[in-house]
């Protein structure tokens, strides 16, 4: 259960970046509606993940961004669409059938039990067992230590509850979470909100060295520069539909924020549902 | 991912009070530092009759059937959840047992049989399950408030602890079964109670130096060894001294007459002092402790009840089964539930459907003064236990000095309003 690390094997990744566009998609969801109430959060959306690749969503507060990702990672049933994992129609229903499919998720809200431990988040749901069937803690402990090494060096409060930590901190511990497991789809809900500069830095290095490792990100954010750094296509959502996606090679910075305020769809990007 | 950077090496424990050095939860210190007050406390007002071996004796019987559906009830609070019908459950369970041995059971194997007691057990556990998972089930997965199902359970078992037999009481219970609530036939005597305290000692150092060694060997930091040591010391002290205790309490005159001439001893012009021992129902509540520990903080399954209680919508995310794990919690309740059913019918010798009248109260209360915080995510096993023995103390010591029962309510009332008030300044300071 415990992987050290490199979660996918490496080798034929070097080609990824150069032409990510020829490969099967990693994760490709079509179609997805869902409705709160009267409340349609998100209407017909269509977007896709190749491997190396990352993405990133873009729309204003309440585009549903947040919630079509959690249809992603199984929190959210979706009232109809499909989602297409390596090309094969996926089956999920819950967080844990998300997990299966190696789809790991730092939410927006983080999602961590404040009673609980950095490690005991961190492994929440997977926990590491001695032979006895009791839990590892120790195991837990030194695995966190170094993951989080990796995140947050200067991190020492291991034994306290979360809640007892910074949101930065608190931030770095979602994050090693959804890293830790040999994800090949990692979904990042606004990741940098509560980093300082160093920190957002290291988790830029961080999306730079999964994806050349092959893993296919979503990359949500309201920092638009942050994600022209980072992303290769983005996909723009207004009032939960899909504006339009562009690789970020053919539309500028005012270009992409026209989509996200007029719901405007320039030449460079394919259009969606939502383009008006 | 490769990590680039190896864990580096921790800091041994930064240098600090006493207490955190000795790494022990100060608000156990402040719960016994409460306990010692109120003993000594009803000592000096009752002229040095509290604390003797027998006082205390009869105390640490009275607290095993509360302090036991304690230790569940922490994790139902824990969840954010309560059960208001373990006193009810008590008292259906605590009846059909009483059926069972006194009017099934002796129609096949005859009256005194020694299966009599186990299937007496055997049901009581199956049976306070059942309604704990049913209640659990309509809980979790109807999405019925615990507060609502378990107060409707509440009047319903209640209700149905009276319809086991119209009402009527059921006397007496089968000599072998009697050994759970304590008395002559339940106290098991110096010698067990010597081993007993041996094994424990044993236990706690085996435990101890198994964690140092871990810890050690993964390169955590550790508390320095003399602290070790002290911890160590102090709890196998508290071990020996309990048993101490319970061994200077001899039986009865009369009791001891009738063991020795059972045994056929002479009965010396002096008479005897033969100990008494731990009791059972206190043994038993004292292995219900150990094993709910181990169950909350050493299994997934306290990990997940913990997790469910601090953020359950994260628990959930994870990947938590959170609906079968509640369940477990209040089926889990329910098994104690029925472990406490058999002590208390045991004691009284008699299966009464009033058996738990207001338990639930006193077991919420213990829960509470024991630190399990009403928000969830917070509590203890241990202290809930001692929250029991808390309030037990308080009851006892007011009979003792006569206290008339409306003012032992008011006591008891107003210390529970107390005890919480001083943990919450307490948790605001620290944090
Ligand atoms: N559980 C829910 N119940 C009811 N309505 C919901 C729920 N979750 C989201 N919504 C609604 O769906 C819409 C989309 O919300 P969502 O959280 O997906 O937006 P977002 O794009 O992530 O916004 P932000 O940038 O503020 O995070 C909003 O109108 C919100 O009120
Ligand atoms: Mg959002």
């Amino acid at each position: 259960m415990i992987q050290e690390g490199s979660m996918i094997q490496e080798g034929s990744m070097a080609t990824d970046i150069a032409a990510p566009v020829q490969r099967t998609p990693l994760v490709e969801m079509r179609d997805i509606s869902i409705a709160f109430g009267g409340i349609k959060a998100v209407d017909g959306v269509t977007v896709d993940l190749r491997p190396g690749e990352v993405v990133g969503l873009l729309g204003h507060n309440g585009a549903g961004k947040s919630t079509l990702i959690k249809i992603l990672s199984g929190a959210y049933r979706p009232d109809s669409g499909e989602i297409y994992v390596n090309g094969e129609k996926a089956d999920i229903s819950m967080p844990r059938d998300a997990k299966k499919y190696g789809i790991e998720t730092i939410y927006q809200t983080l999602a961590l039990a404040d009673n609980i431990d950095a490690a005991g988040n961190i492994f929440l749901g997977r926990e590491v067992r001695t032979p006895f069937g009791t839990l590892d803690d120790a195991t837990m402990e030194a695995e966190t230590r170094k993951v989080m090494a990796r995140l947050n060096p200067h991190f020492r409060r291991f034994k306290e509850p979360v809640k007892a930590l910074s949101g930065g901190q608190r931030q770095s511990v979602a994050i090693a979470r959804a890293i830790y497991f040999n994800a090949r789809v990692l979904i990042m809900d606004e990741p940098t909100a509560a980093l300082g500069p160093a920190e957002t830095k290291q988790v830029a290095d961080l999306v730079l060295q999964l994806k050349k490792e092959g893993i296919g990100i979503f990359l949500i954010s309201h920092d638009i520069h942050d994600v022209f750094g980072l992303a290769d296509r983005v996909s723009v959502m207004k009032n939960g539909k899909l504006v339009g996606s562009a690789n970020v090679s053919d539309v500028t910075q005012d270009e992409v924020l026209g989509m996200i305020i007029l719901g405007k769809c320039p030449p460079g990007a394919t259009p969606g549902p939502g383009a008006g | 991912m490769t990590a680039p950077v190896a864990a580096t090496a921790p800091p041994s424990t930064s240098s600090g009070s006493l207490l955190s050095k000795l790494e022990i939860d100060s608000r156990m210190i402040g719960m016994l530092a409460a306990l010692a007050v109120i003993w000594i406390g009803f000592d000096v007002l009752s002229g040095g009759v509290f604390l003797t071996p027998r006082n205390l004796w009869n105390l640490s019987v009275q607290t095993a059937s509360v302090a036991i559906m304690s230790t569940g009830m922490v994790l139902i609070i824990v969840t954010r959840n309560i059960d208001l019908s373990v006193g009810a459950i008590l008292g259906v369970v605590g009846m059909i047992i009483g059926v069972v041995q006194v009017q099934w059971l002796p129609a096949y194997l005859g009256f005194e049989s020694w299966l009599t007691a186990p299937i007496a057990v055997l049901v009581a556990i199956t049976v306070g399950g059942l309604i704990g998972l049913f209640q659990g089930w309509l809980i979790a997965y109807l999405a019925i408030p615990s507060f609502i199902v378990t107060l409707g359970g509440l009047l319903v078992w209640r209700g149905a602890a009276w319809w086991v037999t119209a009402g009527q009481t059921i006397a007496p219970m089968d000599t072998r079964f009697k050994a759970f609530g304590g008395g002559v036939e339940g106290a098991l005597g110096a010698t067990a109670t010597w081993i007993i305290a041996a094994l424990a000692c044993g236990a706690i150092v085996v435990a101890l130096g198994l964690s140092r060694r871990r810890r050690v060997r993964f390169g955590f930091p550790v508390r320095p060894g003399w602290a070790d040591a002290v911890i160590a010391a102090i709890a196998c002290g508290a071990v020996l001294g309990a048993a101490a205790v319970m061994n200077a309490y001899p039986m009865p005159t009369g009791t001891a007459r009738a063991w020795a001439e059972a045994r056929g001893i002479a009965w010396p012009s002096g008479g005897l002092f033969i100990p008494q021992g731990v009791a059972l129902p206190v043994l038993i509540a004292v292995v219900v402790g150990l094993v709910m520990t181990f169950l909350a903080t050493r299994l997934r399954f306290g990990r997940y009840v913990f997790a469910i209680g601090g953020n359950p919508e994260a628990a959930e995310l994870s990947g938590i089964n959170t609906r079968w794990t509640l369940m477990k919690v209040f089926g889990l309740m329910g098994v104690l539930c029925g472990i406490a059913a058999c002590i208390s019918t045991a004691r009284l010798n008699a299966a009464t459907n009033a058996a738990g009248t207001l338990d639930e109260l006193y077991v919420i209360a213990s829960a509470v003064i024991g630190g399990t915080s009403l928000a969830g995510g917070v509590g203890t096993v241990a202290g809930a236990m001692l929250g029991a023995l808390v309030m037990q103390s308080l009851q006892s010591g007011m009979v003792l000095l006569g206290v008339d029962t409306p003012l032992q309510n008011i006591v008891v009332g107003a210390v529970l309003v107390l005890a919480v008030w001083v943990d919450g300044v307490y948790r605001r300071r620290i944090k």
